[in-house]
């Protein structure tokens, strides 16, 4: 049944048909252009003064020279170790809280979960944590970029995900014999992969992000991760080449950041829309809880 | 459903003499809880007792149980500080903008993308706009550069209307527009998806109702839609409340220069400097204190508004 739509109706929809086309080109824009002047002439994208739809006299130079720059390969292997420790040990922990906090049988799970709640609303703030983390020699050690593991609105997620899972699928095999870990390893695990993967994608985008940690708590550069050495490169360069250089080498200069920003977001943005049923999964978990 | 009532008859009386053996039936569990609660008490807790710090003249040396107690000290050395209030007023200008302009754009753009019947053309605004989250914040402030930048897209675009080139970041009164719009750009298809979500929730039935009463579409949205988000909507609120103080310091530190402090400096970025830079600890330490006080104070304020009028509330 095909109820016909008013002018009003229709004008309407063709103004917000414009509308979000609109958004999505403003939110394309940017990253096309980034791509685009990566792979273009220094000297011409800086006379495009920002708007490059096409790239202008092909070429990759600057890749070779980002290829080359061994630091940036060094915080990126660093970065992948960090997203896959980071990621197994946050989710391991995750899993076991969420599981015993779930459990009918825990005396005093209310009390262990406001406990964790209370984080999200409360903290030390950056000084005591700093003279904490200090204190216990993790300053300049790479766990710390693993660091604290759970997180409080991960756990919540998934512990509303067992808690929704059917009481008698643990009942019936505690009446065969099993123990908690047979509970836990051998019918929850394998059936919570739908939120394994949404709060491994989210300790993983977290960690993958996170420049703060390194640029307080590291201060060998073998051992910054991405972020940081992006940071070097990306921002304080900026700042720095305001002045003195030549405009060609200004130029270049802005080439070299555009290859180097393709380099590091282009993996990750080849793989989200892949993943994007799990992570809206996440939400709406997250969703009903709230 | 019976026999679970039945069981927990028989249960209930004897629950207060098997106390002791509940516990240790869990031990398994709270073996597994270890390791997240140990985590908790090091990186959590152990930095609020730190906070006494705050009212010590604290030095590393002496350790946070030989530094000298100064009482109030510190505080009144931040609040008489000449750029406090200035660093204060920005903290709030930048997060109550954040909140006014950022808070309803993905309420907006959700509502918008229902209205869409194109299923393809809705998917692709959606998989495009969730793109930002997954840049990291360094290169988003890289673009962010580029793009204000003398030579950049912004300033390309208002000599097109006839504007004359601005220096956007060695202007103080830019500084938060920037930060504001690219939050948006940023968060908008993100923090949409939670909307969504609660949009494909909305009972079609009341749709239905409403049409055979001849309501138009936008008195659809007025009295099924918005009252069916309304929930989502609140909560979210209250907690964008308890943060109201404390949003996006990475990126200010990441964007700003000592050109702009006046407009640009928030009270955690304040805290960086004078605490790690400068190794003010107990000052840098009592402005933090003071900080998540005012969260938490907004926090229990607006929950307890949510809860009186909308009976929405996180606790």
């Amino acid at each position: 049944m095909k109820i016909k739509r008013s002018l009003g109706e229709r004008i309407f929809d063709a103004a917000n048909c414009l509308f979000l086309t609109t958004i999505l080109f403003c939110t394309l824009y940017p990253c096309w252009y980034v791509l685009m002047a990566s792979m273009s002439d220094p000297n011409l994208v800086q006379d495009a003064k920002g708007i490059v739809f096409y790239p202008l006299k092909f070429g990759l130079y600057s890749y070779i020279d980002v290829l080359k720059y061994s630091q940036l390969w060094i915080s990126y292997r660093n970065t992948v170790f960090y997203v896959i420790f980071g990621g197994i040990w946050s989710v391991s922990l995750t899993m076991f809280a969420a599981f015993a906090l779930s459990r009918r049988n825990l005396p005093g799970k209310n009390g262990i979960l406001m406990f964790i709640m209370i984080t999200m609303y409360f903290s030390g703030g950056l000084i005591p944590t700093y003279l904490v983390i200090k204190g216990i020699g993790l300053l300049d050690n790479p766990l710390v970029m693993m660091l604290p593991g759970v997180a409080a609105a991960n756990l919540i997620i998934t512990l509303s995900y067992f808690r929704s899972m059917p009481y008698e699928l643990e009942e019936s095999a505690k009446i065969d014999g099993a123990n908690d870990y047979t509970v836990l390893f051998r019918i929850m695990i394998p059936l919570a992969k739908p939120i394994i993967a949404v709060i491994s994608l989210y300790y993983m985008v977290a960690i993958w992000n996170n420049y703060f940690t390194g640029l307080i708590y590291l201060k060998t550069r073998s051992l910054f991760p991405l972020q940081m050495i992006l940071r070097e490169i990306l921002i304080q360069n900026s700042t720095a080449e305001i002045s003195m250089q030549t405009d060609s080498a200004q130029a270049y200069a802005e080439n070299v950041k555009y290859a180097v920003i393709v380099v590091s977001t282009v993996p990750i943005l080849c793989v989200y829309p892949f993943l994007q049923r799990f992570f809206i999964k996440g939400v709406m978990i997250g969703a009903i809880k709230g | 459903m019976a026999e679970i009532t039945a069981r927990k008859a028989v249960k209930a009386p004897l629950q207060s003499h098997v106390r002791w053996r509940d516990i240790y039936e869990a031990r398994h569990l709270y073996i597994l809880l270890l390791p997240t609660v140990l985590g908790y008490l090091i990186f959590n807790y152990a930095p609020m007792c730190g906070l006494v710090i705050a009212f010590q003249k604290f030095s590393l040396i002496k350790g946070v149980f030989g530094s000298q107690f100064v009482g109030l000290d510190n505080f009144v050395k931040f609040l008489t500080a000449p750029n406090f209030w200035q660093v204060f007023q920005n903290t709030l200008s930048i997060n109550l903008m954040s909140l006014v302009f950022g808070f309803p754009a993905p309420i907006i753009f959700a509502l918008l993308l229902n209205e869409v019947r194109n299923t393809s053309f809705k998917k692709a605004v959606q998989t495009i706009t969730y793109m930002p989250h997954f840049i990291s914040t360094v290169v988003i402030c890289s673009m962010i550069l580029t793009f204000v930048s003398s030579d950049g897209l912004i300033n390309t675009l208002r000599g097109i209307f006839g504007g004359k080139e601005i220096s956007f970041m060695s202007h103080p009164q830019y500084f938060q527009p920037i930060y504001i719009i690219s939050g948006i750009w940023q968060g908008l298809g993100w923090s949409s998806i939670i909307y969504i979500a609660a949009l494909s929730g909305v009972d079609q039935q009341l749709y239905e109702a409403a049409k055979i009463d001849g309501a138009g579409r936008w008195k659809q949205l007025w009295n099924v839609t918005l009252p069916g988000i309304m929930p989502t909507i609140m909560i979210l609120l209250i907690m964008n409340i308890g943060h109201l103080m404390s949003m996006g310091y990475e990126k200010v530190l990441l964007l700003y220069n000592s050109a702009i402090y006046s407009k640009a400096d928030v009270i955690s970025t304040f805290v960086y400097r004078r605490g790690l830079l400068n190794a003010e600890y107990s000052f840098s330490a009592a402005v933090g204190l003071f900080n998540s006080v005012i969260n938490f104070t907004l926090l229990m304020i607006a929950n307890f508004i949510s809860k009186k009028t909308t009976e929405n509330a996180l606790w």
